[in-house]
């Protein structure tokens, strides 16, 4: 019988703690995004589930390209993919195409996104934008610490309300809240957590009619895809990329 | 058929676009941005202290000011290097004596004794382990000290301010403000570097970012610095200055190193690669405390062991090829000396020797090796009986004194010493550099260029060197 005497790393089952798989991935069961804008410790993260050791620096631009490790967690394997930081989603440099791309044509199951919370009003920018595209989405509020250090306190529940995903207050250098991200993941990629992510509001009458037209025909098109509104609104903007996407016919379909 | 359909869907788009209203880009930042504040407005509060003294405003003050950014700059460079001088020189004795001074005569007996031919013999232990061991002993210690004291750094968040004040400096080079972290980068490995160039947009700047990142010394040459300053610098000033004297030599290489890549990078600029440098914004990062203990971990780990791994891979067949050169004949001499010989009118002419040339030319793969292949080249065709037994073959070097009489009996010169780190910073990148180069631009031309440039100027620049040299010194 195992005994359970810390409760940090343990839930009600035993098979359920993390094992960190490193490189072995040979199968897996959920593919799990990292995103954030830059510098904000999402590599730190990725090593912390992982046990792998991306370089981590304090600049941000330092994870160039992307990076992926494994863990197991309640008997379930997922895969963690690193992506470069981005302020936005709307330019196409480099670095943030490889992110975008992952995000809108690598269907991950679940996108962890990381945020400095002493900074939250920035990043939230790029939350939004990520829960325009994707429905299942999980906040870990990075840098609490650093937070709590210049005076700023978040009311995580609020935020959690607000965005309609699940928010996880975390200091992820020492490895605190990882067991609660974990089993918010979890949660999401199982769907017991139903995700009802909020979205861009203020938008002007005219877009919202113009969206009502496109969307129905996106949807018709191409059967099955989860973020029809997204593309709408990059095919009104007229993204080089997406329209292409959308000429030869890859886009819902794209495996990056 | 599908093809059409989307089309269709294009069309409908293209036709929306006009209803959807104006500047839509900008209405939908504008929309983000909006919500964005109303989220963190609603659920953000500031417990309202006032701190007297902002630690972080202040250092950022001092860090990026015109006034001390750039003396800071060089004080903590020349602290960093000055720990590590002074830091590897007696755990590089030890490892020295304890691996080719105790086990080598060992391993040498050992071979013998199972019925080894000799040439195994010695291809083995004269010529793979020597030049492993050779490494090893030349490159653990000050890596060891030099990563974790970069790293710590580099968790703190001094490198985005170093580019921050070097910024301006860029853009009067015609090159990309950002080019100061892949240059950071470099300094660990160029190969890294290369592909940090990825966070520069404009392909004109990456490529001259790209180009340009040879000039920061890598960490594969530090251990030659640090080597030849301490043996040669340090030497002409009295003892207790000895390691101030090697510290002061080797930060003025990397200035050097920094001062080339402003100058290529102008010169590119003017020339092949013209064009106006493109703005950009750079978030300076929150100082963060970095964790000691982990720091130490991770650097030595990762980075050291990491790079100490890729320099034995590279020294063992190096050192079976200069076993081999050195024991095969042509005639009365050995391949090795053939060479020597042919290249040392030229070595000599631009203030090295034939020995250092034909380093270079087996040390490609790897810069690492450079050292340990001087000295063991040095010793074979010196024949020097005591020091080395036999052709390429050498121990006993254990301490500082040791070499430089060695060094002396190969007729090197304080020239040779100056040149010879002037050459290690501007010469070729290694093999891995040159492989990434071509990955990253996808383009031979530049890659031949790049790797064919520094070459030249490294030649070039210790000619000139030479020449004046000797005119001031009157021989």
């Amino acid at each position: 019988m195992f005994r359970e005497d810390k409760c940090e790393d343990c839930t009600n089952q035993s098979d359920i703690r993390l094992k960190k798989l490193g490189l072995d991935m040979a199968s897996w069961d959920y593919v799990v995004a990292l995103a954030g804008n830059p510098n904000t410790g999402k590599s730190t993260v990725f090593n912390h589930l992982t046990g792998l050791r991306q370089h981590t620096g304090n600049w941000p631009g330092k994870t160039v390209s992307r990076a992926e490790g494994g863990y197991s967690y309640g008997g379930k394997k997922y895969k963690l993919v690193d992506l470069p930081g981005t302020y936005s989603l709307l330019s196409a440099s480099t670095d943030e195409e490889i992110a975008r791309n992952f995000i809108l044509f690598g269907k991950p199951d679940v996108t962890l996104i990381v945020a400095d919370a002493s900074r939250l009003e920035r990043n939230l920018n790029l939350t939004l934008q990520i829960l325009e595209i994707t429905d299942r989405a999980v906040l870990c509020l990075n840098l609490i610490d650093e937070a709590k250090r210049h005076g700023i306190l978040i009311d995580d529940r609020q935020l959690s309300k607000e965005l309609g995903i699940p928010v996880v207050p975390a200091t992820a250098r020492y490895g605190l809240g990882m067991q609660k991200l974990l089993q918010t993941v979890r949660e999401v990629a199982t769907g017991e957590f139903q995700c009802k992510p909020r979205k861009i509001k203020t938008i002007s009458p005219f877009l919202n009619r113009a969206l009502k037209k496109l969307i129905p025909v996106i949807q018709a098109q191409f059967p099955g895809i989860s973020n029809a509104r997204w593309i709408a609104l990059r095919l009104l903007e007229g993204d080089r990329e997406v329209v292409e996407a959308v000429e030869n016919g890859t886009l819902g379909t794209l495996e990056i | 058929m599908k093809k059409v359909k989307h089309e269709s869907l294009l069309d409908l788009a293209q036709s929306l676009r006009w209803e959807a209203g104006e500047n839509l880009h900008d209405h939908l930042v504008n929309a983000i941005y909006e919500d964005a504040a109303r989220i963190a407005n609603s659920s953000v509060s500031k417990d309202g202290k006032i701190r007297k003294f902002n630690w972080d405003r202040f250092l950022d003050r001092m860090i990026t000011s015109r006034l001390t950014g750039y003396p800071l700059m060089i004080l903590l460079l020349g602290v960093v290097f000055w720990i590590t001088i002074s830091g590897a020189n007696v755990p590089s004795g030890f490892i020295a004596s304890l691996l080719i001074e105790n086990l080598h005569p060992v391993l040498k007996n050992f071979g013998t004794q199972v019925g080894l031919p000799w040439w195994l013999n010695g291809l083995l232990f004269d010529g793979i382990y020597l030049a492993s061991a050779w490494v090893i002993s030349v490159m653990l210690p000050p890596m060891a000290i030099f990563f974790p004291l970069f790293t710590l750094l580099e968790d703190f968040g001094y490198l985005p301010r170093v580019s921050f004040n070097l910024d301006n400096l860029f853009r009067k080079a015609g090159a990309h403000g950002k080019q100061a972290l892949t240059m950071s980068m470099g300094f660990g490995c160029n190969a890294a570097g290369v592909v940090a160039a990825r966070i520069i947009d404009s392909p004109r700047e990456r490529l001259i970012a790209i180009i340009t990142n040879n000039f920061a010394l890598c960490n594969g040459r530090w251990p030659t610095q640090i080597l030849i300053a301490t043996l040669f610098i340090g030497t002409l000033v009295a003892p207790q200055f000895g390691g101030l004297a090697a510290t002061a030599a080797v930060v003025s290489i990397v200035m050097l190193g920094i001062f080339f890549t402003f100058l290529s990078s102008w010169l590119l600029s003017r020339t092949v690669l013209r064009g106006e440098p493109s703005t950009f914004s750079l978030e300076l990062p929150p100082f963060r405390p970095p964790r000691f203990w982990k720091t130490l971990y991770t650097s030595l780990i990762d980075r050291t062991v990491f790079v100490l791994w890729r320099a034995i891979v590279f020294a063992m067949p190096a050192g079976a090829v200069i076993w081999l050169v050195a024991n095969i004949h042509i005639g009365s001499l050995s391949i090795a000396s053939h060479i020597i010989n042919l290249f040392d009118p030229f070595g000599l002419l631009i203030g090295l020797n034939g020995v250092i040339l034909l380093a270079y030319i087996i040390a490609i793969p790897a810069n690492e090796i450079v050292v340990p292949t001087i000295l063991m080249l040095t010793v074979l065709s010196l024949k020097i009986t005591g020091v080395g037994e036999g052709a390429g073959v050498m121990f006993e070097l254990t301490n500082d004194s040791a070499y430089k009489t060695l060094f002396n009996a190969a007729g090197w010169t304080t020239l040779t010493a100056v040149n010879l780190m002037i050459f290690s910073l501007v010469h070729n990148p290694c093999s891995t550099t040159i492989y990434t180069i071509y990955k990253e631009t996808r383009s031979m031309k530049w890659t031949i260029f790049a790797s064919v440039a520094p070459v030249l100027m490294g030649l070039t620049l210790c000619f000139f060197i030479a020449q004046i040299w000797r005119i001031v010194a009157g021989y």
